[in-house]
């Protein structure tokens, strides 16, 4: 294996540089994704049916506090990459922790919301708009919950082997993934539940 | 015994039974032969476990031309069934099922993967590549094809085919009107396939944009390359298109949403939207390779150079980006309005200028040229008139108010069969005939293969041709008889016949791989056609490695110009080589999904978790693991090139 000591670790490989394209062009795939439940969120918003319109459930409280959380850890990984350039293994895990712990938190608030719609009678079942609201909201919980075992694997790694090519390699990428749900969530705060408060 | 009563196909006849036997029957077989030659340490070693993109794209090939034979089947009862007014071969139901997994089987489970294949075995042998980006990621999207596909070819002997058209529009795909557990399995199934090509998709682009060998710039590449990078932008755009509608499908026949139904705000006009969008890429998916193919063949055969390289790629990329506005004209009688359609329309008919420049380059390139008619040329030869019919029954239907008399009737039958036999089933055939030596290294007989394909480009023509005048005539797609009256007897008779002819082009096309295989000479040159890209530069059969020593090109026809005093391709000595090693984890992980998809389609949720965590243990695995692959020592090399030397000697 050839290292490049030009670059930084997680690029210093062919194998490392194909790896980090290759995720960015599944990242453009995960774009293409939730555009499509996007678009037929916005198709199905006005479709309620006897059930209730955004406005009627929308809680301000909880959705602040999901959106302050996940902004928060998508800064926090990043200070932990900045941590990794600088080959410090106990700030980037420290760093890496608090995002873990900060996707969990936004996780558990979210899981909070799913039962309180439920609560109120705006379950999947009920019309177009819950149906695709809580599938849009599901699809980019579910991403957050695998990206918490995924950093789990990757925080466990780096103690285990230290920084290697090929653990911070997989740090990097793990980063891009968390700042895209960090986007997708920015999309959803503004266009489904500012819009529909509005 | 109530629980076993889901897997009974609710719709049985003789013919089920006797598909459930002889299904039961050869799975036994295989088996059984299998461990009575004691093979599976051979096949798990070689084949189960291999992350070669040359093992893995013959295993496609082969599997795609399985399912060409469960294609064909249905497509033959389909015409037995029409051949003559009010027949009573097939009902209503089975005709339905019918004609539903034959064009679900022949897209996404034989034009498909046959393509991937060849994809697969020709691309990094084209740029000088050793492998692909992720080898290991290649095995997995191969299983999960695989696996996918299998799960959906068991529909019919277990629990009950889909039936409500490859299309699965609503509300007919929904729970109310389609009962039984096979719209699930076309919502599963395709998912796990989707997946795995999705994975293709980012793979190759990967392994087009990095891994090219030094010199090859982006417009140095050979034209089938080209077409390949563009596919596979298309696939990875498309493809989580349709991972939305399935799942959005799969909650509504399963969780009681409301994405599609006709109640509490559904929009089933949702779903024919969704599922065009990716519907529409699909089919260039299927049909710029097959540019790329011919484009290949031609420039081979006319020993030419293809002519406007240029204007060749730009018309690919034309054709990407115009294939994802073109959607709605599959519906236009479904009430947009003029405004809608006309655009629609435009975009459409649109299509017609790239596809139109593609056939005047190859016609160009075959001006002049010495052309030499071999098996792959004449499939390219055949194709541009019989493909220009297609493409021009094609912009009569894109005039959005003309297709109101066109819409569902076998004039559009006859159109789409017109683009995809000559475009990509043509195409495959000879690209299967043209690389064969390739991978085997001997040809497969001329002789007959001259009989398969007369057989098959006559057939195609006596099946398809009628179905243009008894679709203007009013004869409705998809309707299971018609009376004597209406007079579509004799030309329906005619599609028969040419059907017939089609099925002996097909044994032709098997017995000729069975006889060259026994019979054929043996070490032919790694070169026998005299072609022109990186591909005939190495030995045949390819060593695991591809290339002893990485080539350094200037030219898209690089080897050609190799060969004609041009600049040396190999400089240098050899060197160490790393390899990826081989893995099972790909093929656990095909069948554990295939477990979940048979566990959701029956909605048996406790085994459907229980796999959803196998294949999470799977991911994690791999998380977890350390591969560093292995090296080729310098005296390995020189002993392999020693021997591949003699060979071809």
């Amino acid at each position: 294996m050839k290292i490049d000591n030009s670059l930084p670790l997680e690029y210093s490989t062919e194998e490392n540089r194909l790896k980090i394209l290759g995720f960015w062009i599944f990242l453009g795939a995960e774009i293409a994704l939730f555009a499509t439940l996007f678009a037929t969120y916005f198709t199905l918003v006005d479709r309620t049916a006897n059930g209730p319109v955004g406005g009627d459930i929308f809680e301000v409280t909880p959705v602040l506090i999901e959106t302050i959380l996940l902004l928060t850890s998508s800064f926090t990984i990043g200070l932990g990459i900045n941590a990794m350039r600088h080959g410090s293994k106990n700030a980037m895990m420290i760093f890496f922790i608090i995002t873990l712990a900060l996707g969990a938190g936004f996780l558990g608030t979210e899981i909070y919301e799913f039962k309180h719609y439920v609560h109120i009678g705006a379950g999947l079942q009920v019309s177009a708009f819950t149906s695709i609201l809580l599938t849009l909201l599901g699809t980019h919980g579910a991403h957050v919950t695998l990206g918490l075992f995924w950093g789990t694997f990757i925080v466990l790694q780096v103690k285990k082997r230290g920084l290697t090519p090929e653990t911070t390699n997989k740090a990097f990428i793990y980063s891009l993934y968390w700042h895209f749900l960090d986007v997708v969530w920015i999309f959803i705060f503004s266009f489904v539940y500012l819009k529909g408060m509005m | 015994m109530d629980y076993f009563d889901r897997f009974a196909v609710p719709h049985s006849s003789p013919m089920i039974v006797g598909s459930q036997i002889a299904i039961a029957v050869t799975v036994l077989a295989i088996l059984v032969g299998v461990t009575y030659f004691k093979k599976w340490g051979y096949l798990w070693r070689e084949w189960f476990t291999t992350v070669d993109h040359k093992r893995i794209g013959i295993m496609y090939i082969l599997a795609a031309l399985l399912m060409l034979f469960r294609g064909g089947a249905d497509a033959l009862l389909m015409r037995a069934q029409t051949a003559i007014p009010d027949n009573g071969l097939l009902d209503g139901q089975h005709y339905n099922e019918i004609f539903t997994t034959h064009g679900v089987v022949m897209i996404l489970f034989m034009a498909m993967p046959f393509i991937i294949g060849l994809m697969n075995i020709v691309t990094p042998l084209q740029i000088g590549a050793r492998d692909v980006a992720f080898p290991r990621l290649n095995a997995v999207s191969f299983w999960l094809f695989f696996w996918g596909a299998m799960l959906f070819n068991i529909s019919f002997v277990v629990g009950g085919s889909p039936d409500a058209g490859w299309t699965a529009y609503f509300p007919l795909a929904s729970v109310e009107f389609s009962e039984s557990v096979g719209m699930n399995y076309y919502a599963i199934a395709i998912q796990i396939a989707g997946i795995g090509t999705l994975m293709t998709g980012i793979n190759f682009i990967v392994t087009i944009l990095k891994m090219r060998a030094p010199g090859m710039t982006l417009m140095k590449m050979p034209m089938f390359t080209w077409s390949i990078l563009i596919t596979n932008l298309i696939i990875v755009f498309a493809f989580p298109v349709l991972t939305v509608a399935l799942a959005l499908m799969t909650m509504d026949r399963m969780f009681g949403t409301n994405f599609f139904t006709m109640a509490n705000g559904g929009s089933d006009m949702l779903w024919a939207n969704l599922f065009w969008i990716w519907g529409h890429p699909e089919v260039y998916i299927v049909i710029l390779p097959a540019f790329g193919i011919y484009s290949e063949i031609i420039s081979t055969f006319a020993r030419r150079n293809l002519y406007g390289y240029k204007s060749m790629v730009v018309s690919m990329v034309a054709i990407s980006v115009l294939s994802f506005v073109v959607w709605a004209h599959h519906f236009f009688t479904m009430g947009h309005g003029a405004m809608v359609n006309g655009i629609f329309s435009v975009t459409t008919m649109a299509i017609a200028v790239p596809t139109g420049i593609k056939i005047f380059n190859w016609l160009f390139t075959l001006w002049r040229g010495k052309i030499e008619f071999t098996v792959p040329m004449l499939y390219s030869l055949a194709f541009i008139p019989i493909f220009t019919i297609g493409g021009v029954t094609g912009v009569m239907l894109a005039m959005a108010s003309a297709d109101y008399q066109y819409h569902n009737t076998m004039f559009l039958v006859a159109h789409f069969h017109y683009v995809l036999i000559p475009g990509t089933v043509f195409s495959v055939l000879a690209g299967f005939t043209y690389w064969w030596p390739k991978i085997f290294n001997f040809q497969l007989s001329e002789r007959i293969g001259k009989w398969a394909f007369w057989f098959i480009v006559v057939g195609f023509n006596v099946t398809f041709f009628p179905m243009f005048i008894t679709g203007l005539d009013g004869q409705a797609r998809r309707m299971y008889t018609y009376s004597e009256s209406t007079g579509y007897g004799p030309l329906n008779m005619l599609s028969f016949v040419g059907a017939l002819g089609l099925l002996l082009g097909f044994a032709f096309l098997v017995y000729n791989i069975y006889w060259s295989t026994r019979y054929a000479p043996r070490n032919v040159s790694s070169d026998p056609w005299n072609a022109r890209s990186l591909e005939w530069a190495t030995h045949s059969p390819v060593p695991e490695y591809n290339f002893a020593i990485v080539p350094e090109v200037d030219s898209s026809q690089a080897f050609w110009d190799s060969k004609n005093n041009g600049p040396a391709l190999f400089k240098g000595k050899y060197k160490e080589i790393h390899m990826p090693n081989n893995s099972g984890v790909p093929f656990i992980l095909g069948i554990i999904f295939f477990v979940w998809g048979f566990a959701m389609v029956f909605s048996m949720w406790i085994f459907a978790i229980i796999a959803t965590l196998g294949i999470f243990a799977c991911m994690a695995h791999r998380s977890f693991e350390k591969d560093h692959g292995h090296h080729i020592t310098v005296e390995e090399i020189e002993e392999t090139e020693k021997k591949l030397r003699g060979a071809n000697a």
